[in-house]
């Protein structure tokens, strides 16, 4: 038990590796023991996150479940990991989707091995990002998670998978070539990529002095737009979202899953975790360029959205929409950091990652399930399969329902903070982003009157192409995600009370 | 169990009926009924308890039914949330339990519970009838578990909003309505009509939700709460009446309002957001009962009442207000004069007396729009039930002749309706009075009569003269409506064989005509001729006390009270004559086309907005700005990265260091090497004088270089 208590990071972090590496050694032919190992494999860091979730002390301010390992002694970098209230609410995300993800992956029939593999190191490269306290171990796991994704979306995706794998992995690498020089920066600076120590010794840098034969100030801001950049590629914000539709439309379902539900949550958890922190004053400076961009994410995500013909597209411009007021929030934290609108704004983007994690991840699993069944995504056509698929079309609705923010939903909860957090200082970027919510019905509701309702289309209605309603495996992939939109709806205190405190600690210097 | 826990008890039974009939009870009909009647039954009850305690106390409005717990961590604050019953809620929670129990019941009988499931009938298109011994009969619904889940979420959504002390939970219960409606509007998705109606109907209350969000969201910015009896403190209205907003000269309190009361816009469907009631007919009749007559469009105009504290703050605010108000009330009246489907004259009403009590608010008639909240709700759910009744009664008429291009909710179908129908008659002809002002005993007179004498009281000239006007508009198509429906002989053969129908759906009429007539009489105002006094003005004690300052008895006047019944009874009168002789569209001489096209809206709308903003999404945004500019961009990295690689290996890494270094040095060798053959001949003779001429010329080297 002590050494679960001092080591549980790293046991959560490593674990899928772990299993990875066994899964070598199992017979190829044996698609089912894969398929099950790998399942299996993944809900053991889950349960592990349970018990971090349950030891996790919210009063205490600064990181918990330290641990720290010597890595690359030559320059100071060590393998430092800890948790905080809004990392480990990301930690369970990822813990609790990558097994989701996984269940839907069952029918993946080809080279079902290397499928799996794949997955549990993704797994381990996400959950690296959200629990490094090291500039060079975050670059690291952040790169790491490229490669797998990579690799699901070229080799399983479908037909334009090519061209959407390459732009995701070329944008993300031009992305972190400032992030790298950045990071390497603060590195030969300070002689340490600690992120605790850097914290202090940043802020505490003199304005008037010279770094580098620059202004502070001038390095900061450089180095600001640095971050600012790969972060927001990946987020990602308009306008450098485009890699987004291709990639998610492409990847295979368990890929979108874990693509929107987490990938895009690195950006903006990057943004919280290093350039609100570290950049404080450029963050106020430049907080309405950043809410400009949000709200053009929001606005314009939704109407292309809408203008969507293929499901899994229409989708995946909701990433877009949604993941604009991540940002919104943390713009406007940034401008009022120190008061009570931002803790808000902030608490409310935190919480908007980890609804849309759920959300998203569903929507996407959903599109899944009928394609595997018709063979098609384009919206015309379906119609009428309501009365056909019950079960899935009432799962479908809920979800889309999350997805739209309504009320007593998740998603309402924090894009209602977001909302009041921002007006006060952001008032006509937040009035704008109203034109958003409301098209986020308008495509919300295309997507179910074009899927679900509607004149039958007898196609799908009898013969060889009758379409089948959602099965059990299904259903319980799905069941987790809409147990936690529901109490997150009803009562978000057990989560956000978690997230605000360390955002308050997060925002306000401790 | 104490009040309180109670009022947080009322809204949940609805919702565990949802959940329980969605997930266990979806297969069985009468158990899926049985969960949501008694689910309604048990919200009922509730309801009437706190009801009854509620006005058990005294100078309850300054001793409410409140509790309230924390909900929200924001900082280092917490957002509350609770119920509060006051003497505003307790009134509304009187008629939403009534009407919510009511329809319920009705629409058991509604989708022929007990009939056989019919011959051709499928999901998502309304029931064609079935044969059972050779006739034609009707047929069940064969969605209709999941109709009753769908009212019992609804029902949910209307209690919380009601019982809400927050704007919070106020606005939740709201949107949940909101998706009830759009999924009960749509319950007939086959229904290309149906289908369109919904998404309609969603979007456009949902512009006034947005506004509404944006308006909550200043109020908690500006005060830090949102609780009513917070937000309702005499220095916080101070504060948000000097504060100046920006924006159209209103200060906070004046913007705040305006956008809480574009929310209302939407959801009681005002101008200009009026448009998707109408469409919403395409429901099932108890639908349009609850939700656009007796709950959601209510809850509209209830959250404006509630915000009336700080709405009436700002005086700019108020006049477009009642502006609106006024101005719906008369717009709506005359579209409903030409419309020829029995529903769609009720929506349109609705819209008209719904625009009465906005414009009753927005001068300050406080009570006068609560009591008309309050009667409308009983007289108008009566009529949409009632005519759902007939359109019922009509159905069995074209089952019966089996010619089902008859549309049985046209009134020009109908036609001596009184003789087949008898209950359905005489509770519809109670609701048609109501809405009418039928003067003395019906509630709708005693509501309306005290808008108009606020009004004129309060020297609102313009307002009173509007509002005359269309209480005459209205119980004049409130008359052409009966007349052409149940007096006169049968048009149809279809109307002659009508049939009354069951008891689960007259009852309900029975019992919403008692309080039609009996609601006003709780409200005679203390001066009226003869009637004053006898029994007390109940409403304008009880709900007068919901505000800060109870309102001020009005002074009597014969003026309103002489318009009041010459409207009405001048309508009735002229409606008969009319009408009474009609036989087809073509005799009715108001059936305008501006009229009958709705003054063109829904055509404006769809050139003005809805093609437009598709054109933009798929063209501008996506088609252009993404696929065109942004990727484009991209995609120049591609060449150009390339064009670069290319420049450098045709200009450098060719010629230069493929030719000039690496292929050059290979000629130089080969070349040098071609040139040395020459003396590579292969005789020793020759060697020997080299070696000899080598010697001497290296030993010569030395010799001068080193040693010399």
């Amino acid at each position: 038990m002590d050494f679960l208590n001092t080591h549980l990071l790293s046991l959560i972090l490593f674990f899928p590796t772990l299993a990875a590496l066994v899964m070598l050694f199992l017979p190829s032919e044996e698609a089912k023991l894969h398929r099950w190992f790998a399942f299996a494999a993944s809900l053991i860091p889950f349960g592990l996150t349970l018990y971090l979730w349950s030891a996790f002390d919210a009063n205490k301010t600064g990181f918990q479940f330290q641990e720290q390992y010597m890595w690359y002694e030559a320059i100071h970098s060590t393998l430092h990991l800890g948790v905080d209230g809004i990392s480990l609410s990301m930690v369970l995300l990822t813990t609790l989707l990558t097994p989701l993800a996984i269940l839907a992956s069952f029918t993946i029939s080809d080279r079902v091995k290397a499928f799996f593999m794949l997955f549990l190191f993704l797994e381990t490269g996400m959950l690296g990002v959200f629990m490094s306290l090291d500039l060079l171990i975050f670059f690291v796991f952040w790169e790491i998670g490229l490669v797998p994704m990579y690799f699901l979306i070229n080799q399983w995706g479908s037909a334009n998978r090519n061209y959407a794998s390459l732009k995701f992995m070329i944008y993300t690498m031009a992305g972190s070539l400032g992030l790298l020089l950045a990071i390497q920066m603060l590195g030969v600076l300070f002689g340490t990529y600690d992120l605790v120590v850097l914290y202090e010794r940043w802020n505490s840098l003199d304005a008037g002095s010279i770094l580098l034969g620059m202004p502070v100030h001038t390095v900061k801001t450089i180095a600001f737009w640095a971050f600012v950049i790969a972060f927001a590629i990946k987020v990602p914000v308009w306008p450098f979202h485009t890699w987004l539709p291709d990639a998610h439309t492409e990847a295979p379902t368990g890929g979108s899953m874990i693509l929107a539900g987490v990938l895009l949550k690195l950006g903006a958890y990057g943004f919280i975790r290093l350039v609100i922190p570290f950049y404080p004053l450029e963050a106020k400076i430049f907080a309405g360029a950043l809410a400009f961009l949000a709200v053009a994410a929001i606005v314009f995500g939704a109407f292309a959205a809408y203008a969507q013909t293929d499901f899994k597209r229409l989708v995946a411009y909701s990433s877009v929409n949604h993941m604009g007021f991540v940002v919104l929030g943390i713009a406007a934290a940034g401008l009022a950091a120190g008061t009570n609108d931002a803790d808000i704004a902030m608490s409310g983007a935190v919480l908007q990652m980890f609804n849309h994690g759920l959300s998203a991840a569903g929507m996407f699993f959903l599109v899944g399930v009928i394609y595997e069944r018709t063979h098609t995504r384009n919206l015309n056509d379906f119609g009428g399969l309501f009365p056909l698929v019950p079960v899935y079309g009432g799962i479908l609705i809920f979800t889309s329902m999350a997805s739209l923010g309504l009320p007593g939903l998740n998603g309402f909860v924090s894009e209602f903070m977001v909302a009041r957090g921002a007006y006060p200082v952001l008032t006509i970027y937040t009035a704008i982003s109203m034109i958003g919510l409301l098209f986020t019905g308008a495509y919300i509701l295309k997507g179910i009157k074009n899927v679900l309702h509607g004149p039958l289309n007898e196609h799908w209605a009898h013969g060889e192409h009758k379409i089948t309603e959602i099965n059990t495996r299904e259903i319980l992939v799905m069941a987790p995600l809409m147990a936690l939109m529901l109490i997150i709806g009803i009562w978000p205190a057990w989560i956000l009370d978690v997230i605000n405190k360390a955002v308050m600690a997060l925002l306000r210097g401790g | 169990m104490t009040t309180e826990t109670l009022i947080w008890l009322i809204p949940l039974p609805p919702l565990l009926a949802f959940f329980f009939i969605v997930l266990f009870t979806n297969k069985n009909k009468a158990l899926s009924h049985t969960v949501a009647i008694g689910a309604a039954f048990l919200s009922w009850l509730g309801a009437m308890i706190v009801f009854l305690q509620a006005i058990g106390v005294e100078h309850f409005g300054e001793h409410p039914f409140a509790a309230s717990t924390d909900w929200l961590p924001t900082g280092e604050t917490w957002l509350r949330i609770g119920v509060l019953i006051d003497p505003l809620s307790a009134t509304v929670l009187f008629f939403v339990a009534w009407t919510v129990l009511m329809i319920f019941l009705y629409s058991v009988g509604y989708h022929n519970f007990g009939q056989p499931a019919g011959d051709h009938d499928r999901a998502g298109l309304p029931p064609h009838g079935a044969t059972e011994h050779g006739h034609a009969v009707l047929s069940i619904e064969p969605m209709y578990s999941r109709f009753f889940a769908f009212i019992s979420l609804f029902a949910f959504g209307m209690l919380t909003l009601v019982v809400s002390d927050n704007l919070l939970t106020m606005f939740a219960g709201w949107e949940v309505m909101g998706l009830c409606s759009y999924l009960l509007i749509g319950f007939w998705f086959g229904k290309e009509s149906a289908r369109n109606a919904a998404i309609k109907a969603f979007m456009t209350t949902r512009i006034g939700d947005v506004f509404m969000l944006l308006g909550i969201a200043y109020l908690y910015s500006a005060t830090g709460k949102l609780s009513f009896r917070e937000i309702f403190t005499e220095v916080n209205l101070h504060t948000l009446s000097t504060i100046p907003s920006g924006v159209l000269g209103l200060s906070a309190a004046g913007l705040i309002g305006l956008l809480l009361f574009i929310g209302t816009v939407g959801k009681s469907a005002q101008f200009p957001l009026h448009v998707w009631l109408p469409d919403a007919m395409e429901g099932p009749t108890p639908v349009s009962a609850m939700i656009h007559a007796a709950t959601m469009v209510s809850a509209g105009v209830y959250a404006v009442i509630r915000m009336y504290p700080l709405i009436s703050l700002d005086p700019g605010t108020m006049s477009i207000v009642a502006f609106i108000g006024a101005f719906t009330a008369l717009f709506a009246a005359t579209i409903a004069v030409a419309q020829n489907d029995i529903k769609r004259v009720l929506a349109y009403s609705t819209i008209s007396q719904l625009g009465f009590m906005i414009a009753a608010l927005g001068i300050h008639a406080y009570i006068a729009a609560v009591f008309h909240l309050v009667t409308h709700a009983f007289f108008k759910a009566l009529l949409f039930l009632g005519s759902g009744s007939v359109i019922h009664g009509m159905e069995h008429g074209v089952l019966h002749t089996g010619n089902h291009k008859v549309d049985p909710q046209d009134m020009f179908n109908m036609g001596g309706l009184r003789k087949k129908m008898p209950i359905t008659f005489w509770t519809f002809l109670i609701g048609g009075f109501a809405l009418s002002g039928f003067p003395i005993i019906t509630a709708g007179f005693w509501s309306k009569d005290e808008i108009l004498a606020d009004a004129w009281g309060h020297n609102h000239y313009i307002i009173f003269g509007v509002l005359a006007f269309s209480a005459f508009l209205t119980a004049f198509y409130t008359m052409r409506q009966i007349t052409l429906t149940f007096l006169g002989e049968p048009r149809t053969a279809e109307a002659e064989h009508a049939h009354e129908t069951p008891w689960t759906m007259t009852l309900p009429l029975v019992v919403l005509s008692f309080f039609a007539v009996t609601y006003g009489w709780v409200g005679i105002p203390e001066h009226f001729p003869v009637l004053g006094g006898l029994v007390p003005n109940w409403i304008h004690e009880f709900v007068g006390g919901t505000l800060a300052e109870h309102p001020e008895a009005l002074e009597f006047n014969w003026i309103p009270l002489l318009t009041s019944l010459g409207v009405a009874l001048g309508g009735l009168g002229l409606g008969w004559l009319v009408y009474r002789n009609v036989k087809s569209p073509a005799e009715d001489k108001f059936q305008f086309a501006l009229l009958k096209n709705k003054y063109y809206f829904d055509e404006a709308y769809d050139f003005l907005f809805v093609k437009p903003i598709y054109w933009f999404s798929e063209n501008v945004v996506y088609k252009f700005m993404d696929m065109t500019v942004i990727n484009g961009i991209l995609h120049m990295f591609g060449p150009s990265t390339g064009g670069i690689g290319s420049t450098i290996r045709n200009y450098f890494d060719i010629p230069i260091i493929n030719r000039l270094i690496g292929d050059g040095s290979a000629d130089a060798t080969y070349w040098f090497g071609g040139k040395l053959r020459g003396i590579q001949t292969g005789r020793i003779q020759q060697y020997l004088v080299l070696s000899l001429v080598s010697l001497f010329v290296i030993g010569g080297l030395i010799y001068f270089l080193l040693l010399a």
